[in-house]
């Protein structure tokens, strides 16, 4: 060690401990810690691997349920759907994809995919939840919008280098512009997996004498400090000299990885297994030991690396990419070795299990850090103070206006960045590989088919940072509520939620009180709707300078679609069929679409929410769904009834005749997102069965017209062709993009 | 003897670059004027352990007509350099 | 009988499984190869799927072109036996001097996935003499990012003068519009035969589009063609 201990206090401060941090881990030890031993903590305490801000709130979040096997805590969720279990888990890798947008997305793919296959199961799916700032011509543009268009582009590239060669379909998601992450992108990645019920796998390494392995690349210094460090610190305007700690990802070794770990797994060659991700090999070593109530010996000699000259602190808190770690008995290490060489897969014993309870860790026979490896992951825990904000930011920018006539608004908004067609997104996703793909991405939510049963799941993510900001409580609410209705249109029922936390700086009163507040709403919604959350993720600092980004919980939902239940389409297929609104508007445009492009503002109320009728609603669609009644249908969320009639329109093979509800002025019924509302379209023969079921359960419905000719014939506005709406709908986004 | 070796990869003449294209119809637009004719291609370098010069060039020579480059599209220039 | 399909598992191929489930979904045996061996006996037709084979970062498919399997794969073939190479098992023919001319990198540079129509240019080889006719118009899969079909005019005269073109990117009416050609190919090719006629490329995934739930059936009339080529003729 070159320079022996931090006795100059602002080494601990440099690596962002505060003085009562430091002084604590003098107290676990007894004494002052060595450079190596500081760092090893400062990554571990530091806010993205302790969650020291947020563990206090998160505590109380429903986690129970009668599908879910494994909840919070471990690499990933996991719920038993027909006989198989089934991992869910979003990471979020917005800071390094801001620095870096093509390997920061590639690599956060490769971050999640590992949570999900160190649980022994296999990567079915991803879905991506993206933020940017405003395209180039998209309303509230500025002298961002060009870079928002090359991260937007460089993000969506790396997302499809990455999980395309992994063989990993991208079956969905959702992309969305505002302001507010002109400074801040947001790049959310969900994977879903299955494993046998029996095959699931925990990151513990027990029993002493048992060997540790490493699997996969060698250890470099790229993203040192890395993960850890950039997620937990605001940006400033130096963003770009963190460039050298982003990490270049290798999709190939991932597969390998992949591949490898899944066949030790499967041939019972392992008795625990973790991946490396922040904090690299100091987090699964402490982590893992401590789960188990073990120690661990590793010879940081062992580890293979790519550059010389590396200090055991490097080596240990390495955020290299594509790395696991495994827990081998020892009559088994030459067949797992062996294994691995087979499949081109890099294997090497870097230490083994003890019964002492520390991590100690030895460098040319030498002892370089020796901590009680429980202490590294018992990070201090803050209840940091909170407050409502006193003054809101002023949210207005140029815009088309009040006076845009309903069939304009209607266009641009169907054009508009938020809401036009992400075919040019996710045509450039692998989104059938595997052979799963039922549905999506481009539909409400993707269906899958579950390997090895006749059972479908279907998931989605959402999020709505608007609905945030004006209110975070109720936006967190709305986020669930809208999950829930996307899953519901495609016949399923919604059994488990993940989430991914995106907020501003903590240390911030009104950011905490946004998180808190969101936190709360999220678990109220998730308790009525029946739907635990069975893990999470925690993503804070989002902010550059003085402006946090919108407070934005993205919920990621998973239900069941049972067998012999199709899904419909959204576009309209059947000449003559009847339009239906299940639910009714009310007038309610606040933080709507409609407000953001038109008018180019954002201010509340939120529309209502009432979860006990989206629970209705969602027994309604499923009951319809599953008769075989519904001939198309989608959710009305952003842009309102009119938006989903428009998409019904460009989607389908006709246009329809429609008459608003009674009582309305145009332009709020067309653009009002009142919750709790689906357009679906049925034969006329099918109408009365479908009239008696909603009076059952108490959903009010309103025939709205008719599917007929080429048209969209909405009275009291001139009429848009079918085409026009087509060609909004598909060239919107391409435009955007240039 | 080590020889540092140096081969550029570049698409063949009269096959067309998107890929250059591209950049070139970039470049105007962020204030490179009067730049033509991009082509984009890949550099790959390595250390080669042969007798002599000559004999190193002939390793180098095979390992790019049969894998660094495609014949049916690529053409291939090396550098060598005595180390 | 019932034949044997062998799959050619490069380490990054990950279209392996999906050819397999798919051969299997017919009514065919298979057995994966991994990419080091080199007995393919008891093997009737070998298929090398869709993946990035050994991470693909120096060219698509130039180095699984090297590995030990295809070696083997050469003999098979020259013995006059199908195979099938499907998106970068094309690209790998093609880097092997199995197939003619090189995939480049799409004309849009971007990855594409999309159903695409493609026309049947011939019913003269086993993967398309059986159930199709000429001309006609089937829907599968593409998923690739170098897919752009190249080859200098000598190859492409004789590629045509030999039919050996067996579909060509058309829209759905068979017409060959700029807009139905998604990556750029010359003379709009998807997939070309070997002057023998029993080694198939094609960027298409037609096993992709086997099981109803998943993508349509119009490539079972392929790999059904394909094996369906193997029975004794009847008498």
């Amino acid at each position: 060690m070159s320079d022996g201990t931090a006795t100059e206090q602002p080494l601990h401060r440099s690596l962002g401990l505060t003085d009562d941090e430091y002084q604590r881990i003098q107290d676990i030890l007894g004494r002052v810690p060595n450079h190596a031993e500081l760092a090893m903590y400062s990554v571990m305490w530091s806010e993205h691997c302790s969650y020291k801000s947020s563990r206090a709130h998160l505590k109380d979040l429903p986690s129970e349920g009668p599908h879910v096997l494994i909840g919070p805590g471990e690499g990933a969720g996991v719920i038993e759907v027909d006989g198989v279990a089934v991992a869910m888990r979003i990471e979020s890798h917005n800071h390094p994809s801001f620095v870096e947008p093509v390997q920061g997305a590639a690599t956060g793919i490769g971050g999640v995919v590992r949570d999900v296959v160190s649980m022994g199961a296999r990567p079915i799916a991803l879905l991506d939840s993206l933020r940017f700032g405003p395209l180039p011509g998209d309303t509230g543009a500025d002298q961002t919008a060009e870079r928002n268009r090359w991260l937007t582009g460089g993000v969506v590239s790396g997302i499809s280098f990455y999980g395309n060669c992994i063989g990993v379909p991208t079956v969905g998601g959702e992309v969305k512009f505002e302001r507010s992450y002109s400074g801040n992108p947001l790049v959310n990645v969900m994977c879903i997996g299955v494993a046998p019920v029996d095959g699931i796998m925990l990151a513990r390494a027990p029993g002493p004498g048992n060997a540790v392995l490493l699997l996969g690349s060698t250890t470099g210094r790229d993203g040192i400090g890395g993960v850890s460090v950039l997620a937990s610190a605001s940006f400033d305007e130096e963003a770009s000299t963190k460039r050298p700690s982003v990490q270049v990802g290798d999709p190939f070794t991932e597969k390998l990885l992949i591949e490898g770990s899944l066949s030790l797994i499967e041939k019972d060659l392992v008795v625990g297994i973790q991946d490396l991700g922040g904090a690299g090999l100091c987090c699964a070593t402490s982590e893992s030991a401590a789960k188990a109530g073990t120690g661990m010996a590793i010879d940081l000699d062992k580890v293979p690396l790519r550059e010389t000259g590396m200090e055991p602190f490097e080596i240990l808190t390495s955020e290299s990419q594509e790395r696991m770690l495994v827990v081998v008995e020892p009559p088994k290490v030459q067949a797992a070795l062996d294994e691995c060489d087979r499949l081109g897969l890099r294997a090497s014993v870097i230490g083994e299990v003890t019964d002492t309870g520390r991590l100690v860790c030895t460098k040319g026979g030498e002892v370089v850090a020796d901590v009680p490896a429980a202490s590294l992951g018992d990070g201090p825990l803050y209840h940091r103070p909170y407050s409502p904000p006193t003054a809101s930011r002023d949210l207005t920018t140029e815009a088309p206006g009040p006076d845009t006539p309903p069939e304009e608004a209607l266009k641009t908004l169907v054009a508009s960045a938020n809401l036009t067609s992400k075919r040019w997104v996710w045509e450039q996703y692998d989104y059938q590989v595997q052979l799963n793909t039922v549905a999506g991405p481009g539909p409400d939510a993707a269906i899958l088919r579950l390997p090895g049963t006749q059972t479908r799941i279907a998931v989605t993510v959402d999020g709505n940072g608007r609905y945030g900001q004006v209110d975070p409580r109720e936006g967190a609410r709305h986020s669930v509520a809208e999950a829930y209705r996307n899953l519901c249109t495609m016949g399923a029922e919604p059994v488990a939620v993940t989430n991914c936390m995106n907020f501003g700086n903590p240390e911030i009163p009104e950011v905490m009180w946004q998180f808190v507040e969101a936190v709360q709403g999220m678990g109220e919604a998730c308790r009525v709707l029946e739907t635990p959350i069975t893990g999470g993720n925690v993503s804070f600092y989002n902010q550059t300078l003085d402006e946090a980004i919108y407070p934005t919980p993205i919920i990621g939902m998973l239900g069941i679609v049972k067998a012999g239940t199709v899904a419909p389409p959204i576009g309209f297929r059947n000449e003559e069929d009847v339009v239906v609104l299940l639910g009714r508007t009310r007038d309610e445009l606040g933080a709507s679409e409609y407000q953001r492009t038109i008018l180019g503002k954002l201010e509340g109320p939120l529309p209502q929410l009432d979860l006990n009728a989206e629970a209705t609603l969602g027994w309604l669609l499923r009951e319809l769904i599953g008769r075989g009644l519904l001939t198309s249908a989608h959710d009305c969320s952003e842009g309102g009834v009119g938006v989903a009639l428009a998409e019904m329109v460009a989607l389908g093979r006709f246009g329809a005749e429609i008459k608003p509800e009674v009582g309305h002025d145009l332009v709020p019924w067309l653009f009002s997102e009142t919750t709790a509302r689906v357009v679906v379209a049925v034969a006329p023969g099918d109408l009365s069965e479908l009239r008696d079921l909603a009076k059952g359960i108490g959903t009010p419905i309103t025939e709205l017209g008719m599917v007929t000719g080429r048209l969209l014939s909405i009275r009291g506005m001139p009429d848009i062709r079918a085409l026009t709406l087509k060609e909004a709908y598909e060239q919107g986004f391409p435009r955007l993009m240039g | 003897m080590r020889f540092a070796a140096h081969v550029n990869v570049m698409p063949r003449a009269e096959i067309s670059d998107p890929q250059g294209q591209t950049v070139e119809r970039t470049l105007p637009a962020i204030g490179f004027q009067g730049i033509s004719d991009v082509r984009v291609g890949k550099r790959i370098t390595f250390t080669v352990e042969a007798d002599d010069e000559a004999a190193a060039r002939s390793i180098v020579e095979s390992a790019s007509e049969k894998l660094l480059a495609n014949p049916v599209i690529e053409d291939f220039e090396l550098e060598l350099s005595a180390l | 009988m019932r034949p044997t399909v062998g799959v050619v598992v490069f380490p990054g191929s990950n279209c392996d499984r999906d050819a397999n489930y798919s051969f299997e979904y017919l009514g065919a045996g298979t057995r994966f190869l991994w990419h080091t061996e080199t007995d393919l006996s008891g093997i009737d037709v070998i298929v090398l799927p869709g993946g990035f084979a050994y991470g693909d970062y120096l060219r698509t498919g130039a180095m699984a072109a090297y590995s030990p399997v295809m070696d083997s794969v050469r003999e098979f073939a020259a013995a006059g036996k199908p195979v099938i190479g499907i998106c970068n098992g094309f690209q790998v023919l093609c880097e092997a001097g199995l197939l003619p001319g090189a995939l480049r990198r799409n004309a849009g540079l971007r990855f594409r996935c999309m159903p695409v129509r493609l026309r049947v240019e011939t019913l003269d080889s086993p993967f398309t003499s059986g159930g199709m006719w000429p001309g006609q118009v089937l829907t599968i899969p593409i998923a690739h990012f170098d897919g752009s079909y190249y080859a200098d005019d000598e190859t492409l005269e004789e590629l045509l003068a030999e039919r050996r073109i067996a579909f060509r990117y058309c829209d759905q009416r068979g017409e060959l519009t700029p807009e139905s050609n998604p990556n750029g190919s010359r003379l709009h090719i998807a997939g070309i035969l070997n002057a023998e006629r029993n080694v198939l490329g094609m960027m298409p995934h037609p096993e992709r589009a086997v099981d109803p739930a998943v993508g349509g059936t119009d490539g079972r009339l392929l790999l059904a063609s394909v094996l369906y080529s193997l029975q004794p003729a009847e008498t």
